[in-house]
């Protein structure tokens, strides 16, 4: 290489002669529109573009002209890098194109196929609906409280203003257990878990129990012994039964939609009083619309704050109860209770993952 | 209780004629009251000649299977009409029910002339069931002489007009099962005058009627006694009587019997009618004694109990008291001599004697709601005057009336109460006035601005015991409707429980990992136990039993979870379905030996805690359980290829996917359970405990219960797992790892778990992750071998580590598992 010092005329320099670098674009262009594929155009990319391709020895070379020529050639020689560059650019652009219409035209699939490889699980409506009840009252400020499903009766019964041979313990239909006289009872409501919440947890109390429930009626298209309620209780300093509408409104919306209300009917429970049935408005109802009965309502009867040891001159509260699988019947259009209960996994996945 | 409106209309004052509520406006004035109206049944409609006929003659027709009569009928026209009917209860000259050919009958039947049995039936006589009146199909109704004549219409007669409201009444509402008590809160829902068919003057009486001794003084309050003489046996029930017994569901019978219906159906009073004539001496009421048996109406030989309530007389116990009659003095066909009973019982006594003897008549019906003592002299005399009225004889005079009901106790309120629990204002007067129109007698009394109310229930309400009860009275009265929705201020609430989180998150990855959930039935049988092949001893057998299963042989609680669960799963596969995977979460219930008796704890007050511990502690051990059941192909065939079945390995992988979403790591060791296969059971431990099991199920067990081959199952004791409030957070290194395979030869026996954790021992802290990618058996190795394939990812926390420190944690696993488990390193 000649020393820096000396005075070249570019014409010397040959790699730098317009001829010479009007050559090396040609030939990157030729080698560029030969490349078959881009692998091909990958391989040829370092003749043309790499450190030994002529145009970046040429570069180098440029120290050896003399400063008035050195612009001249710079400018040629970034003109013929732009004019490689933009031709390998574009048979890229080609090869790429070419590419998308042919091999992965050839490598399509039918994306309908299925793919039920792995078995698709679900969850039962029931217990869907069971937490979306109790998120809906988690949003007031409540929390799930719970209980055993074998009870002693004194939680099921005596506590909750059953006296002993009152037709009322009669009403529920309870499947006793053995002995006779053992005192316990497959639990006939979830009530008995607002006298545990109420002995266990400090005033105020406000809480929704949902679980399972049980009396001895045969299993058909209406009536299920095994079912589920959600029972819900707040104890609190003037409490009203204008706050039980609000909460059951409230509740009503939540369930079936904004336009919905509900209705109560005086009644009887012995643990509430005064009590009422509540029914809501239903728009789908079989029949036309109209009154659904819902569940059973009132303000916590004083028999029972006073054996869990609340002051009733303080303290007043309401307690309310509705049937899961009735809420999923009427809501969500089942007819046979017995679909919810036998376990058919046609039934439960047509639920998904939430009912 | 059914009732017909028309009854109602006579003690409730409403509007008559255009003005008069509809039956279904009556009904929603008794809904809004509170009480359950169950349906209206509207009488007929009835178009075309339904008139009243004469029976003229009666030929019976022969050569048939049931009696078939050929009858003649004046019914007004010039020539008698011919019917058929297979009905025997009537006879020539008996006033019926014609319907003539074109009459529809409620239903839209509509009799024509026909031929029948060889006759032309020329329309038709009717029943009470075909015209609506009830459901008694036994014979056709039967007029009395004096009800109408020949060719009148008969729609007038029946009164076809009418509407009867069944109502369910509730437990407090004794005195609704009365149309004394139904008019009361007619007339008050309609603010319309009231009249009480038991206030009219009973006559003083000169002397006692019979002598009635009441030993029982809890069980009896009160015993009227008033006698008839000189009925005639055969004298009938009015029209109009049998036709409100016929609407109220009852079937007239005789004059006697209808009469007590009808009182018991018109006051609220049961009462009951001995034949004269066949008692023996004074009555005694007492409790029996044992060994005492009793004939009650039903023709049944009861056994009685010490408990149960009798009246009694000479001979011994005549009468089930309030509940059913007895047949030694029961009113027959020639009764002429009547000793009428209205007394007044214990509610607790009667509903118990009511179960005990399984008859819940509808006298007990009343008793064990409470009925009002009061009523006894006026239920008495209203019987006898309706007795002589229809059946000749006399009222005699005398009258026992022996008993003392319990005094009424008044209840103090603020006036203000009922605003208080409501929620808003009611207007000035509306709780004083309220509560006098449901009967009871208010005095007014203010103390430093404050207005108390002393309030006497009438003797009707025996429900009426607390502010609370007469709160209710007010705003029911007042309308549920006029009460405010207002929501109460949200109080702190916490959210979900970690138990109550795990629940929900153990449910959705089940569910997320391919299984169905199912609710499993609690109730198994003793013969799953058998089948499950469990020794005498296994705790699983040691059930609660229920006392009144609905299947008898269902009569356990389950222990496990896997008799529910594997129900669902032959219900399915029966179905046609080939791979099902199933998981259920549910408590069971683990009674324990000699767990302690559950304690004698009142009402009346907080109990102790001590007292609380023990009812809890009675309770047998519920934890809630975590199951899955499944058969068939786990990954389904396809067009990727062939399907793989589901093995004890994805039993156990359940296991561990809830042991991760708990956040628990569940520790996997061979266990011989049934009913799993012995050789294919892991036991899945927390901490040393088993807290479940999981893998293929016993062959035998498969066969025992017709399962498909090779059903797999897992059950845990979610409740067994420790929450985990918070996890630490692990350190993540962001230096580069050094991976090494190795291969170990180690006997067959040596669980992986166990040579996994002795290479994670034995290679220290470097080894960031260690996983088996191959299992070898075969004729390189040697028999009762196995090679197994690990694949060791190293990593320092700080440094770039190098294959030099790397293999040395490597030579130190292997090292550790040559030790403990004669593993030697394939090369």
């Amino acid at each position: 290489m000649p020393g820096s010092t000396e005075s070249y005329d570019p014409k010397q320099v040959a790699v730098l002669s317009p001829e010479a670098l009007a050559k090396a674009v040609e030939d990157a262009e030729k080698a560029f529109a030969a490349a078959a594929d881009l692998e091909e155009l990958a391989a040829v990319k370092p003749v043309h573009l790499g450190d030994r391709s002529p145009l970046l020895i040429a570069r180098r070379e440029i120290g050896a002209l003399p400063p008035k020529a050195r612009a001249d050639a710079g400018k040629r020689l970034n003109a013929s890098r732009v004019a490689v560059q933009a031709a390998f650019d574009r048979r890229r652009s080609e090869l790429q194109a070419e590419r998308d219409s042919n091999t992965l035209r050839a490598e399509a699939v039918d994306v309908t196929l299925p793919w039920d490889r792995v078995p698709t699980g679900a969850r039962h409506p029931i217990t869907t609906l069971c937490e979306r009840i109790a998120d809906a009252f988690i949003a007031m400020g409540y929390e799930v409280a719970e209980g055993p499903e074998l009870e002693a009766e004194w939680f099921n019964f005596d506590a909750l203003n059953f006296p002993k041979d009152h037709p009322a313990r009669t009403m529920q239909d309870s499947f006793y257990v053995a002995p006779e006289g053992s005192g316990m009872v497959l639990r006939t409501h979830t009530s008995p878990v607002q006298v545990r919440a109420l002995l266990a947890r400090e005033l105020p109390v406000y809480v929704v129990c949902p679980g399972r429930t049980f009396r001895t009626d045969a299993l058909d298209a209406t009536h299920t012994p095994v079912f589920h309620q959600m029972e819900g209780l707040a104890v609190d300093k003037g409490i009203t039964m204008g706050h039980l509408k609000g909460t059951l409104d409230a509740f009503a919306r939540a369930m079936f939609g904004e336009s919905s209300r509900t209705r109560l009917r005086p009644s009887f429970f012995p643990f509430t009083e005064p009590s009422a049935e509540v029914d809501v408005w239903f728009p789908e109802r079989k029949g036309g619309a109209g009154w659904v009965e819902w569940g059973g309502c009132g303000m916590v009867n004083p028999n029972v704050l006073r054996a869990c040891g609340v002051d009733t001159a303080v303290y007043s509260g309401f307690a309310f109860g509705m049937g899961i699988e009735r809420t999923l019947q009427f809501r969500n259009g089942i007819t046979d209770m017995r679909d919810m209960v036998e376990g058919d996994v046609r039934f439960t996945c047509a639920f998904g993952m939430e009912a | 209780m059914r009732i017909p409106v028309s009854w109602l209309h006579d003690h409730a004052q409403l509007l008559d004629g255009e003005a008069a509520p509809t039956a279904d406006q009556i009904a929603d004035a008794l809904l809004r009251a509170g009480l359950e109206v169950e349906a209206v049944h509207h009488l007929g409609p009835v178009s075309g000649p339904l008139v009243v006929g004469r029976v003229t003659e009666i030929e019976q027709l022969a050569g048939f299977a049931k009696p078939i009569r050929y009858c003649l009928v004046d019914d007004g026209e010039p020539a008698p009409r011919g019917v058929v009917c297979g009905a025997t209860n009537f006879a020539v000259d008996d006033l019926v029910v014609l319907a003539r050919p074109g009459t529809v009958l409620p239903g839209g039947v509509t009799i024509g002339a026909r031929t029948t049995y060889g006759r032309t039936s020329d329309g038709m006589i009717c029943s009470a069931a075909e015209l609506g009146l009830g459901d008694d199909h036994t014979g056709i109704i039967v007029l009395p002489a004096d009800a109408a004549v020949p060719g009148d219409s008969a729609v007038d007669v029946l009164g076809l007009d009418d509407a009867v409201i069944e109502l369910a009444i509730t437990p407090d509402r004794g005195y609704c099962l009365s149309a004394r008590g139904l008019a009361r809160e007619l007339a008050i829902a309609f603010d319309v005058p009231y009249r009480d068919p038991a206030m009219f003057e009973v006559p003083a009486a000169e002397s006692p009627s019979w002598p009635v001794h009441i030993e029982d003084e809890h069980g009896c309050r009160r015993f009227v006694v008033r006698q008839v003489a000189g009925l005639h046996a055969a004298a009938e029930s009015p029209w109009w009587m049998r036709r409100r017994l016929y609407l109220a569901g009852m079937r007239p019978i005789s004059l006697a019997v209808d009469v007590t219906n009808y009182v018991m159906l018109e006051l609220g009073q049961p009462m009951h009618a001995f034949d004269a004539g066949k008692l023996d001496g004074d009555l005694v009421v007492r409790r029996a004694t044992e060994g005492e048996k009793l004939t009650t109406l039903d023709g049944v030989c009861r056994e009685l109990d010490p408990d149960d309530i009798v009246i009694c007389d000479a001979s011994g116990p005549l009468s089930l008291a309030a509940v059913m009659g007895g047949e030694s003095t029961e009113v027959g066909p020639q009764t002429t001599n009547l000793l009428l009973e209205a007394a007044n019982w214990d509610p607790a006594s009667v509903a118990r004697a009511a179960r005990r003897h399984k008859l819940p008549s509808e006298a007990a019906r009343r008793f064990e709601r409470g009925v009002d003592p009061a009523l006894a002299p006026a239920a008495a005399e209203l019987a006898a005057t309706l007795l002589t009225r229809y059946g000749g004889g006399v009222v005699l005079p005398g009258r026992t009336d022996v008993g003392t009901p319990p005094a009424p106790v008044s209840v103090v309120m603020p006036v203000d109460e009922p605003d208080r629990v409501a929620g808003r204002a009611y207007d000035r007067g509306v709780t004083v006035r309220r509560l006098s129109q449901i009967g009871c007698a208010v005095e007014q009394a203010s103390t430093h601005g404050t207005t108390m109310l002393t309030v006497a229930p009438p003797p009707w309400r025996p429900d009426l015991v607390q502010p609370a009860d007469l709160v209710e009275e007010v705003l029911r009265l007042e309308g549920y409707d006029t009460i405010p929705s207002t929501l109460p201020p949200a109080p702190p609430g916490r959210g979900l429980t970690a138990a109550q989180r795990r629940r929900r998150i153990v449910s959705r990855v089940l569910a997320s990992a391919g299984y169905v959930e199912v609710l499993p039935s609690p109730f198994v049988s003793a013969s799953i136990w058998d089948a499950f092949g469990l020794p005498d001893d296994d705790p699983r057998r040691y059930t609660t039993k229920l006392l009144n299963p609905l299947e008898s042989d269902r009569d356990e609680l389950a222990t496990t979870l896997l008799p529910g669960l594997l129900d669902a799963l032959i219900r399915n596969v029966a179905r046609g379905q080939r791979d099902v995977a199933l998981y259920g979460m549910a408590p069971v219930v683990l009674p324990q030996r000699g767990a302690p008796a559950m304690p004698e704890v009142g009402v009346l007050a907080r109990p102790s805690d001590a007292e609380v511990a023990a009812l809890r502690g009675a309770l047998p051990a519920q934890p809630l359980h975590v199951g899955v059941v499944l058969v068939g192909q786990w990954e389904r065939r396809g067009w990727w290829g062939a399907g793989r079945p589901a093995t004890w390995a994805d039993a156990i992988q359940a296991a561990r996917l809830i042991g991760g979403a708990a956040g628990v790591e569940l520790e996997v060791c061979a266990a011989h359970a049934p009913p799993w296969h012995p050789g294919r059971c892991g036991a899945l431990q927390v901490d040393g405990h088993t807290a479940g099991h999981a893998g293929e199920l016993h062959p035998a067990v498969v066969e025992a219960l017709g399962l498909p081959p090779r059903t797999c199952a897992m059950e845990l004791d979610l409740d067994a797992l420790p929450l985990t409030s918070k996890r630490p957070a692990p350190l993540v290194s962001p230096y580069p790892p050094v991976l090494q395979d190795i291969a170990l030869v180690v006997d067959a026996s040596v669980p992986v778990a166990e040579l996994t954790a002795t290479l994670r021992r034995g290679a220290g802290d470097l080894l960031e992750d260690v996983r088996l990618f191959d299992v070898y058996t075969g004729d390189q190795i040697g028999p009762g071998k196995r090679s197994l394939a690990f694949a060791l990812r190293f990593r320092a926390p700080d440094r770039t580590l190098t294959v030099a420190e790397a293999t040395a944690a490597r030579d130190a696993a292997v090292a550790a598992a040559a030790a403990a488990h004669d593993a030697i390193l394939r090369s």
